[in-house]
């Protein structure tokens, strides 16, 4: 990730510490919290600086992982990293109290945002917060609540991404998206093994 | 990866029901002080499978953790536990070696502190 758009996330994120609900600093504050589809650690960086007493970043992609790795180091925190495919994570119980994401869009791959929140409501103990296009807001909102188990589902803000070409599947130089900042609540359910095997019921 | 993210990861091949929690070989470990918090350690502590736990800090070279998980209410008064807890849970890595499904046995590497758990077109 280039330097000029971790400035650009890390300026959003610095937004929403400010946030309209005040439940947010106490997710993030000496939580554990995840960050699924982490690239290169943004989110989870963003996290341990708000105080997050542990992160742990999941991707699928070794590369990102290393750059990841290096930032965490670069900043002097503390993340573990865990190379793995969302749509399988074995995950135990409800250690995580929080997750934190930029899911992929779902342009790409139909639903990919929608299976990345479908895991993250089973992990999340307390919260899940996520960044979903503003196009898609009503259907999020639906999936949500209606099959993914959210008891909550709140729209923090709205954020322009500057997305420049970073994707061979990219065909613009550079795109600017109207993203959504989302809180989820997970309705509650203790101690169960979670084994992330199962697709998304929405396939 | 510290025993805290170890603590949470199991085995995610098809058909495997049991695979947590998942063995440990180690090459390196590593350790990494990092600042103790009294509030966190007690608020984990009820998540922790601590049999799970303690067994893979003996993997790691750490024995001083008790077998059996003591009373919480040692967490309000026993400074010189919590000082143990933290230094197993938190600042213990597995740097090199791998994670091991308790299952079929077989091995996610860990590379520079990162487990692979990608699965292989026949285990999804």
């Amino acid at each position: 990730m280039k330097l000029k758009q971790l400035e650009c996330l890390l300026g959003h994120l610095q937004q929403f510490s400010n946030p309209k609900a005040e439940n947010s600093f106490d997710d993030i504050s000496n939580k554990v919290v995840a960050d699924f589809g982490c690239g290169c650690g943004t989110l989870g960086a963003a996290a341990a600086l708000l105080g997050a007493e542990q992160v742990i970043g999941i991707d699928i992609d070794s590369q990102s992982l290393g750059i990841a790795s290096m930032n965490a180091e670069n900043l002097e925190l503390d993340i573990d990293f865990v190379q793995c495919d969302i749509s399988n994570l074995g995950w135990r119980g409800q250690i995580v109290d929080t997750v934190v994401m930029n899911p992929p869009f779902g342009t790409r791959k139909k639903g990919a945002d929608i299976d990345f929140l479908f895991v993250a409501l089973k992990v999340a103990s307390e919260a899940v917060y996520s960044l979903h296009k503003t196009s898609t807001r009503d259907h999020v909102k639906r999936a949500a609540l209606r099959d993914l188990n959210a008891s909550s589902a709140e729209v923090l803000c709205e954020l322009r991404f500057d997305v420049p070409q970073l994707y061979k599947f990219h065909k613009k130089k550079e795109v600017d998206i109207a993203v959504d900042l989302w809180r989820f609540v997970p309705k509650r359910s203790r101690g169960e093994n979670i084994n992330v095997g199962v697709r998304c019921p929405l396939d | 990866m510290r025993l805290l993210t170890h603590n949470i990861l199991s085995s995610n091949i098809k058909g495997v029901t049991n695979g947590f929690p998942l063995g440990i070989e180690v090459e390196k470990v590593v350790e990494k002080q990092v600042e103790i918090n009294h509030d966190f350690l007690r608020n984990i502590f009820p998540k922790i499978d601590w049999k799970a736990f303690s067994d893979a800090s003996k993997i790691m070279g750490y024995v001083e953790l008790p077998e059996e998980a003591p009373e919480p209410s040692v967490l309000d008064s026993d400074l010189d536990f919590l000082r143990k807890f933290h230094h197993a849970l938190l600042e213990l890595h597995l740097e090199e070696g791998a994670l091991v499904c308790p299952q079929t046995g077989r091995k996610f590497p860990v590379n520079k502190g990162i487990p692979n758990m990608l699965l292989h077109e026949d285990e999804v």
